[in-house]
């Protein structure tokens, strides 16, 4: 499907503004995930605002289902949950307090939008797949898209997902994995070396497509040929930076999980400012 | 009194849920054959799903399912079903409260030739901890067949745990189940039994023994482990001289456990004194008949008797 410029330019106006978000949720000194929240916010923004069914009712049934299974980056989403009007500004400000309704990880109880309970790594995708075989077994055209850390791939389940997902051949099934190169501690190189991946995930019996995870246009035509894809479900193998677009936090462990000096949050300010200006 | 199998009881119950309800799915982890899960399948392939010998990815997945809007059936061993994917159930099941039912097959000692690793010891400790979970633990064919039925109907997440022999059958066709009940299955004055699972039977052998020495038990029937009926399991407890409990499975933080609590926050005319009979803290190991290990782990008739008349002096 060819996108205008105009499109391209709208989507990567969006996702300046959920980067914004992110920063609101997490002003100096609290702690939060902005590396793997930042990595997977173009690929969010495509999903939310472009590619995937979406309904003003969170709960409509005709709509496709985004799973994070890497539930630590719920930050992202709940940034296009504010722009859908799913929760408020003031939700977003109150992210991980007792008075507020947004967790740390994914809380189906709390959030409307949320599909899913993941956060405790390696479930996600199983997750999706029962819900691309439930899909299917209704005769709905929704699909059901999840979001998979690269670090993620350390846990096993993962792989038995895999291996059912192309046994079960749901084509309405994409996985899309942040490959960001770092997890918590450390890179993935280091920590636990994940290899060929996109070799790994097609000797798995998948559709495999490597692509710039930044890259809106790429973006966009991936998820459209997975859609294109029939009998067998695609894994979308983005390539990505942890921390995006902020660079005290690029590719570094250290803002996995941490909060932002006060100094660090002020340049975060002035960056998303500028990334909405020139975008 | 007849022998059944509560094993043919979930296949046949869950073949007759699909039947009656097209949201009913089930999943299995080649294991379908032992749990007669395999029966949903042939009559209903398309909503039968093969996960492979992948434990965590079939509880994960029955939980997509369940949010899909089906109520999701997913049985293995009981270990299998239980402890190994404990953080599956946990986190993709009970947290989101979801339809999903849980079949804990060749449960506590049942799977006698297998030992240890297949022996379940363990899962209503663990079923019982977890926050939304229901356990249910029948004690005969009918019994099971009629909790199977009735976990489609409730609202979130149940574990039914199924011995994997034949049993004497200890209620009839047209008993009635009510979910969440303490039965008394024989009244009594001098002691009173707390059973779940076979043991029922065991229990219901013993107090015939007993009574021919002329101690009276009243003998209750645990079907449902959570939530606990601690009112009824307070209520028999009443003018007792002592309680035991008797489950197939281990004696910490299981069915015994449970009762202990329950009459230790009752009132104080229901604080009996109440020893547990169960697997103690050990596990399993193998054995060429189920009755040897039954033996072997003190959970006989004679062994009740033995110790309703330690828990009354």
């Amino acid at each position: 499907m060819p996108y205008t410029e105009k499109e391209l330019h709208d989507l990567r106006k969006i996702a300046a503004d959920l980067r914004a978000d992110l920063i609101d949720m997490i002003p100096a000194g609290k702690v939060g995930h902005l590396g793997g929240s930042s990595s997977i916010m173009d690929v969010t923004a495509a999903l939310y605002f472009k590619h995937m069914r979406v309904f003003a009712d969170p709960k409509d049934p005709r709509r496709d289902r985004c799973v994070f299974s890497k539930g630590h980056a719920v930050l992202a989403q709940y940034a296009a949950f504010a722009e859908l009007g799913y929760v408020s500004r003031e939700d977003l400000k109150k992210v991980k307090t007792l008075d507020g309704t947004l967790q740390g990880h994914p809380d189906m109880d709390h959030t409307p939008g949320i599909e899913a309970v993941t956060g405790s790594l390696g479930q996600g995708l199983s997750v999706s797949l029962g819900m691309a075989l439930g899909l299917r077994v209704d005769g709905s055209d929704s699909r059901v898209y999840c979001i998979v850390g690269d670090g993620e791939m350390d846990e096993g389940q993962i792989w038995e997902a895999a291996m059912a997902s192309a046994a079960h051949r749901v084509d309405n099934l994409v996985a899309i994995i942040d490959r960001n190169g770092v997890q918590a501690t450390d890179t993935v190189e280091k920590v636990l070396p994940n290899g060929q991946i996109r070799e790994k995930w097609e000797a798995f019996g998948w559709n495999a497509i490597e692509i710039d995870g930044h890259d809106m246009l790429q973006i966009l035509e991936a998820l459209d040929a997975a859609k294109q894809c029939k009998g067998k479900p695609t894994a979308i193998i983005a390539n990505t930076v942890k921390g995006k677009g902020f660079p005290f936090a690029e590719g570094k462990a250290a803002y996995h999980n941490a909060a932002m000096t006060e100094e660090e949050y002020k340049e975060a300010l002035s960056i998303v400012a500028r990334m909405r200006e020139e975008v | 009194m007849s022998k059944m199998n509560m094993r043919k009881a979930y296949g046949e119950a869950l073949l007759e849920l699909g039947r009656d309800n097209k949201s009913v799915v089930a999943l299995e982890a080649d294991l379908g054959k032992s749990t007669m899960s395999n029966m949903f399948g042939g009559a209903f392939p398309e909503r039968y799903f093969q996960m492979g010998i992948a434990e965590a990815n079939m509880i994960s997945a029955a939980a997509g399912l369940a949010l899909t809007g089906h109520v999701a059936y997913a049985s293995t061993f009981a270990v299998f079903a239980s402890g190994r994917p404990y953080d599956q159930i946990r986190s993709s099941v009970a947290i989101p409260r979801l339809n999903v039912k849980i079949c804990g097959s060749s449960a506590g000692l049942s799977d006698f030739g297998d030992g240890k690793t297949h022996q379940s010891v363990d899962d209503i400790a663990l079923m019982r901890v977890l926050p939304n979970m229901k356990v249910f633990s029948p004690a005969d064919y009918y019994e099971t067949k009629k909790i199977v039925k009735a976990m489609a109907e409730m609202d979130g997440p149940c574990y039914i745990r199924v011995n994997r022999n034949d049993v004497p059958n200890v209620t009839e066709e047209d008993t009635l189940f009510e979910p969440g009940k303490a039965v008394q299955m024989k009244d009594g004055s001098d002691a009173v039994v707390y059973a779940t699972g076979y043991m029922v039977y065991q229990a219901l052998e013993a107090a015939k023994i007993l009574e021919a020495e002329g101690i009276s038990v009243r003998v209750v029937n645990l079907h449902t482990i959570k939530p606990l009926d601690a009112e009824g399991v307070q209520a028999a407890a009443k003018g007792m001289k002592g309680a035991v409990t008797v489950e197939e499975a281990s004696v910490i933080g299981g069915m015994g456990a449970a009762v202990c609590e329950a009459l230790a926050e009752g009132p104080a005319e229901s604080r009996v004194r109440v020893l547990r009979m169960g697997i103690p803290d050990c596990f399993g190991t193998s054995a060429q008949t189920y009755e040897e290990l039954l033996v072997e782990y003190h959970l006989m008739p004679q062994d009740i008797v033995q110790c309703v008349k330690k828990a009354i002096v």
